[in-house]
């Protein structure tokens, strides 16, 4: 038995999903598209499978969730629905409650968050609602589990009710049974079929194919009604629906007069005209420093010491039952180190999802938007691109599925081809290293990185506007700014745990095959001799290195084989960029001018991310066709810059110490692993970040605007 | 007059939707139809979005959106 939650978004439904099914749910993506799909079994009724549809407000043709929603509806034919309704937001929730009742299924409302409801001072008369809706209509508290018990009686319910609520006036009604003829009789969904036509539905049209000759007669039927309410079809329907809801609502429960809810009051803070960008930045400020600088690191120190610790045993117990000495290789330094030097990153990731869940719960993401929104749109992107990306300063992969929560399909793809622009942690070992050793006392490079990093996403955003891919209508904006929430502790624990895990699985499995592969081209020569970790110029991936090189001569970074062998390796993971240099080190001079450095550095952080964030932007774009684009795009992007940096470079910077190639000595010195994000470099940062704001406001304030002014 | 020339806190009857096709809908999914009564309550602190009162919830649209929507003033 197959059961469908449908319902608006923030009315509950991820809760009641995750009350009902527990653990026991699997998640993925509607094929081919970038919406995600989520599917489990009903706690103690396994036999019952629930899928978690996106969050709509109607059953419109014209978003990809609205659409994906209807096709899992009409196609899949689920036993029933259960409709989630946000009690507290009772006419625009109960809209899509109507055309629910359409499909001809059993639907099941489950009215939640009567806890607010009553907190307001509302009534609410629960019976006379399910009277007037002429369906069933189940109480429930979903964050609190409260009433599921009441909901699952009628999920297992033997003889489920169909509504047969009438929202129409006499004579649209009267239109509808005439449109009935020019559909097969026996369509389940006559009624609403019949509607949509009536709306010249496009997904519908389009299915139907019918002639022109049908066409206009169905036209006869609609114009006059048209005419006479003064309207077009669609928004008689939405007129009308409305109206009836206004009236069951009006029939079947009070409300209070309006009263300036605690959420207004928060929000005249956090929204404030002048405080609230300042707020914003302290907060997100907050939220970077704990998660990366302090708490961060002091997960990342803890697992560095965890892993070499482990290490150093699973060395010693190897030696002991006396494997091989390139067994004992391929496990210890190329599988266990380097999977975990990449999972030291974990723990700072765990505290900047708990965090971002607090946010995305409380319901403040949304405030985020809509500051941001003015800032974004001019980039081609919307407010909700802003999380992915300061994810992405921890970890591209993690960045790139929080894109999930953007609206627009288009906006989400470009979000997710931008996002691993961002230095991420990984990338920084890189920076540190080249710092450190050719850029002594020039600190300033590494934020100057950041900066570099902001003004490509937004040129690039720009860039990707223009191309035919991404061009077309802007999507609307329309957003709900749900009321502020306290999470409760078990849904935040969920949130991050979900988060986690995927990335977890996601990038073990891929790194893990990555690694073993990078070992192998690393640690033998092509005629498969073994080779210590000193002798990497013998190597398969050397020769492959010395191969590539000519492309990047003009790079700079093309004269020997070692810079392109060590940004190959980066493809498992950046900072392994930085262990082949100390490899290569070892027997072979690495040679690099401060330009070419520069150049070197930019190549590695624009091209395309390691294969784990690979993974995740082919599951988050949907096919591997636009992934191969992105890919394409970014590196070539990369080339591009980098080419610009050392041509540039070269030619200002001529006869200087900048061009004089050094020796990357990196033997005896203790490589930084990170830039020393202090507070100084975290307020330049944030500086730069508000004075392309400013300049924004500016600008709109030159050009002529009109404010809105208060009347009071 | 369109929304986006209306004040906040003041209140305003909504005379018709205008609009490429897909916008003209969402916006009246959304519970934005003729004869609704709306109230902007704020301006975004970098002057756009806004925040409007609909049907009992708080909605934020664009300027340019706003601009689609034909309002007169409810006289008191």
């Amino acid at each position: 038995m197959k059961i469908a939650i449908v319902g608006n978004p923030n009315s509950g439904k991820t809760t009641l999903f995750n009350a009902l099914t527990g653990s026991a749910q699997h998640v993925g993506n509607w094929p081919g598209v970038t919406v995600e799909k989520k599917e489990g079994q009903l706690k103690k009724h396994k036999e019952i499978t629930i899928v978690d549809l996106p969050g709509i407000y109607s059953l419109s043709p014209y978003t990809l969730e609205e659409v994906i929603t209807r096709d899992f509806i009409l196609n899949e034919k689920p036993d029933a629905i259960v409709n989630i309704v946000d009690a507290s937001n009772l006419e625009r929730n109960l809209f899509l409650t109507t055309q629910l009742f359409e499909l001809n299924l059993p639907v099941i409302v489950a009215l939640n968050m009567m806890d607010v409801v009553r907190h307001r001072g509302d009534e609410i008369n629960v019976n006379h609602l399910a009277h007037l809706l002429d369906a069933r209509v189940v109480e429930i508290v979903a964050k609190q589990e409260q009433g599921l018990d009441g909901l699952i009686q009628e999920i297992l319910n033997l003889y489920p009710k169909r509504s047969h609520l009438n929202c129409f006036s006499e004579d649209v009604n009267q239109a509808l049974y005439t449109l009935e003829a020019y559909i097969n009789k026996f369509q389940p969904t006559l009624r609403f079929d019949s509607i949509k036509l009536f709306e010249r539905d496009e997904h519908l049209l389009e299915q139907l194919n019918l002639s022109d000759q049908l066409l206009h007669s169905i036209e006869t039927i609609i114009q006059p009604l048209e005419q006479q309410y003064d309207d077009d079809a669609e928004a008689i329907i939405i007129s009308q629906r409305y109206d009836k809801v206004k009236e069951i609502i009006e029939q079947s429960s009070h409300k209070q007069p309006l009263f300036e809810s605690l959420t207004d009051k928060i929000d005249k803070v956090l929204t404030h005209r002048f405080f609230g960008l300042p707020l914003f930045f302290v907060i997100m400020g907050l939220v970077y420093y704990i998660s990366i600088t302090t708490v961060g690191n002091y997960g990342i120190q803890f697992m560095e010491s965890l892993i070499q610790t482990l290490s150093q045993a699973l060395n010693q117990f190897l030696i002991m039952v006396n494997t091989s000495d390139w067994v004992r290789s391929l496990v210890v330094d190329g599988i266990f180190n380097s999977i975990g030097a990449i999972f030291t990153f974990v723990p700072q990731l765990i505290i900047l999802f708990l965090l971002l869940s607090i946010l995305e719960d409380t319901g403040y993401m949304a405030r985020v938007a809509f500051i941001l929104d003015r800032v974004f749109r001019k980039f081609g992107l919307s407010g909700r691109s802003f999380i992915p990306m300061l994810i992405g300063t921890g970890c591209s992969i993690p960045g790139i599925m929080a894109s999930r929560t953007i609206e627009s399909e288009n906006d989400r793809k470009m979000t997710i081809i931008l996002t691993p622009f961002i230095p991420c942690s990984a990338k920084i070992p890189v920076f540190a290293m080249f710092i450190a050793v050719l850029f002594p006392k020039m600190a300033w490079i590494g934020p100057l990185i950041y900066l570099v990093a902001f003004l490509v996403i937004i040129l690039a955003g720009i860039l990707l506007k223009r191309t035919k891919y991404f061009s077309g209508r802007p999507s609307p904006f329309i957003m709900e700014l749900p009321e502020y929430k306290i999470p409760t502790v078990k849904s935040l624990l969920i949130h991050m745990w979900d988060k986690a895990k995927g990335f977890v699985k996601k990038a073990g499995t891929v790194i893990f095959v990555a690694v073993t592969i990078l070992w192998i081209l690393s640690h033998f020569s092509p005629q498969f001799n073994y080779l210590e970790d000193a002798q990497i110029s013998q190597s398969i991936l050397a020769q492959i290195g010395n191969l590539l090189r000519y492309l990047f001569i003009p790079l700079g970074f093309g004269d020997s084989w070692a810079p392109v062998t060590a940004a190959l390796s980066g493809m498992v993971a950046k900072e392994v960029v930085v262990t082949t240099f100390a490899s290569i080190s070892q027997s072979t001079p690495v040679l690099f001018s401060q330009i070419s450095a520069l150049s070197f550095m930019i190549f590695i952080l624009f091209s395309s991310p390691c294969v784990a964030a690979l993974g995740a932007m082919k599951k988050e774009l949907g096919d591997t066709k636009t992934t191969l684009l992105a890919i394409v795009f970014q590196t070539g992007l990369a080339y591009i810059l980098s080419f610009i940096t050392y041509q540039f470079g070269s030619l200002i910077f001529s006869q200087t110490n900048a061009v004089k190639p050094q020796v990357l000595d990196l033997a005896n010195r203790e490589l930084p692993e990170s830039l020393s994000i202090n507070f100084n470099s975290l307020f330049i940062l944030v500086g730069i970040f508000g004075f392309i704001l400013l300049i924004v406001y500016i600008i709109s304030k030159v050009k002529k605007e009109q404010p809105i002014h208060d009347i009071r | 007059m369109t929304l986006n020339e209306a004040k906040i806190n003041q209140e305003v009857k909504i005379l018709a939707i205008h609009g490429e096709k897909h916008l003209r809908r969402r916006l009246m999914d959304m519970g934005l139809t003729k004869r609704e009564i709306i109230v902007i309550k704020k301006v975004a602190p970098l002057g756009d979005p806004i925040e409007i009162r609909i049907r009992g919830y708080e909605l934020s649209l664009r300027k340019d959106e706003a601009q689609n929507i034909e309002v007169e003033v409810v006289s008191q």
